[in-house]
């Protein structure tokens, strides 16, 4: 039930802290001229419905979350504490310098560790997300040629194996994509790269390792290839959690990447975002960032901004609260900690995989780096049973799902990431789940084609979800308008 | 998996009828059935020039948005308005819920009989 639905007229409460600055009058030409239509619940039905929500929602928090190139790891405590403090929290934008020094530190020790991590040189905090973070540095590939006056490069080019966001994103930068098959091994096909090379190459979007979970073993072959004929390397950190401490994108030949904060540095994800995902580059890229970085100079923090900056990607430093929490989270670790993690998460990916592969087939039969994928398309021919209906099916057994039918060439895909966060114990609820659904779908195929039963809401129609989607709450008077 | 006989196939996996100097495409069976139900769909507006292997509508499925190459290049000469509003009937029925015409047809890319594109369909199945 919305909370509108739980509004009575004449019930209120009073939880708006007392105002501290002088009120002001707007200008009538701004004033509304239709009341507000706000809920109006006491306090009680107030935490009451929130407490109701909290009790559906499932997140890190209550279970696995083995959502494949999504990294959900577990969000430490530590991190929120101190995304708490006061001098974090109660602070404005417009402040003067010199009575924000702290979290002016705060953005260039972030900016420092990432550097360390990846091999950049500079990192802007400013983009909001992942694909922010590539448009970001697809508008920066394209500023660095333009300034050249190199304008014919209008080509990005992208493995089929990518994250869809990376099209999207080079498409909304204004380039052309050109998309490259993967191998039998699953790496980029490097005949038809050769194919796709021209001097009309801007640049190449890559995840390493891919979105099968393999690590690309010609990495050096291909950047190399890219920057031979002028064009620029941008690497996809969506999967950095498999490697950190011990490769860096930089020294694989990579000019410019984005990290996830709220993937691989525990800020929270999904729901619990809001996300961020600094843009990092090498020097001759520098130039461009956008916005402001924070800058330590005799001992004082002041922002400087790029002499070419692209401009502003979002209001201000980007979301900073959650830099404060990927630098917790990075402070906590330490050098070894964070090695640790990514060989934790492989090692966890692994076990997984390897417990798993006798009855799911794996797309492609090797170990695997933080994440695995496998294809459900022999199941589906022997019992009717789909990827989805064994994600649905999870669902009843108490965990979420894994990212289904990614990537796109591999039918009836099932890709996990356990993290390096889960426990042995809880992995191994969870491929015994998995063995047991697989044994379901050949006795009880129609109750798997029938889940979730236990969830709150049953079987959405995805088909009348995504094209008719009612997108907010439409009180009677309104519906009865339409 | 249905196939006509009657047919044309491209291993882009459309379907292809010519009449004289025009052509019919559309989304074989085998298609719908690996993009799953298909929830919106993007045609090309009608005196569009599309060359071989070019991109000339696309269709979301509840999985993800695909391109359709066409395989011949020419003019598009009519487009399947029905299919805006309707395009589960894309998933009901492939060979009926054609795509687009082309008329003054120019090339004919890598074309396959009614025989080659199984035999197409069951080696890219065997593959995986």
């Amino acid at each position: 039930m919305l909370i509108f639905e739980k509004s009575r007229e004449g019930r209120e409460i009073s939880l708006l802290p007392i105002c501290d600055v002088p009120e002001v009058m707007l200008s009538p030409q701004f004033h509304r001229n239709m009341v507000l239509r706000l809920p109006e619940i006491s306090e009680n039905d107030l935490s009451r419905h929130y407490s109701e929500i909290g009790e559906k929602t499932y997140g890190v928090n209550q279970g696995a979350y083995p959502l494949g190139s999504c990294t959900m790891k577990y969000n430490p405590k530590i991190n929120e504490e101190l995304a708490g403090l006061t001098g974090f929290t109660e602070i404005h934008p417009l402040q003067k310098e010199d009575t924000v020094q702290g979290c002016l530190e705060v953005l260039s020790m972030l900016e420092k560790y990432l550097c360390e991590i990846t091999g950049m040189t500079h990192f802007t905090m400013q983009p909001a997300a992942g694909a922010h973070g590539e448009l970001t540095g697809l508008l920066m590939i394209k500023a660095f040629h333009h300034k050249r006056g190199d304008t014919k490069r209008t080509k990005i080019i992208i493995p089929d194996s990518a994250h869809g966001t990376n099209p999207a994103s080079a498409t909304m930068a204004g380039f052309e994509t050109v998309t490259v098959p993967s191998d039998k091994d699953g790496g980029v096909d490097i005949e038809k790269l050769k194919e796709a090379i021209g001097n009309d190459t801007a640049g190449l979007m890559l995840t390493n390792p891919n979105t099968l979970g393999l690590f690309d073993k010609n990495i050096m072959e291909i950047t190399n290839m890219i920057h031979d004929c002028g064009g620029i390397n941008y690497y996809d950190g969506a999967n950095l959690n498999a490697v950190m401490g011990i490769a860096r994108p930089g020294d694989m030949g990579f000019d410019v990447i984005h990290v996830n904060l709220h993937k691989t540095f525990s800020a929270p994800h999904g729901g619990g975002g809001p996300g961020s995902g600094p843009v990092g580059c090498k020097k001759f890229l520098s130039e461009f960032l956008p916005s402001v970085r924070s800058e330590e100079e005799k001992g004082k923090f002041c922002f400087v901004k790029a002499e070419n900056a692209i401009g502003e990607m979002k209001s201000f430093y980007g979301n900073f609260l959650v830099v404060v929490r990927a630098l917790a989270y990075l402070m906590t670790l330490g050098r070894e900690g964070v090695l640790q993690a990514s060989e934790y998460a492989v090692l966890n990916a692994n076990y997984m995989f390897h417990k798993l592969k006798d009855l799911y087939p794996p797309a492609y039969d090797r170990s695997c780096m933080h994440e695995f994928v496998f294809s459900l398309e022999k199941l589906k021919k022997e019992t009717g049973v789909s990827a989805l209906d064994i994600a649905k099916a999870m669902l009843d057994k108490g965990i979420h799902p894994p990212t289904m039918y990614f990537p796109l060439i591999v039918h009836e895909a099932l890709m996990f990431e356990p993290t390096e966060t889960e426990s042995k114990e809880t992995m191994d609820d969870m491929v015994q789940i998995l063995r047991d659904l697989y044994e379901e779908a050949h006795t009880t195929p129609d109750i798997l084609c029938n889940a979730p039963i236990t969830t709150s809401v049953g079987r959405l129609n995805e088909v009348e979800a995504a094209r008719n989607p009612i997108l907010r709450y439409q009180s009677n008077d309104e519906k009865g308008a339409i | 998996m249905k196939i006509l006989n009657d047919l044309f196939y491209s291993k882009f996996h459309e379907w292809i009828k010519f009449d004289g100097e025009s052509a019919v495409v559309g989304l074989t069976d085998y298609a719908q059935s690996a993009l799953g139900d298909i929830v919106f769909v993007n045609l090309p507006e009608i005196g569009d020039e599309v060359g071989v292997d070019g991109s000339f509508a696309d269709v979301e499925s509840v999985k993800a948005v695909s391109d359709i190459y066409t395989p011949v290049g020419g003019t598009v000469s009519a487009i399947n308005e029905a299919l805006l509003d309707a395009p589960e009937k894309i998933n009901q029925d492939a060979y009926d819920a054609w795509l687009v015409k082309f008329e003054n047809i120019t090339e004919r890319g890598e074309l396959l009989r009614a025989d080659e594109y199984k035999a197409y369909i069951e080696s890219i199945q065997e593959e995986e």
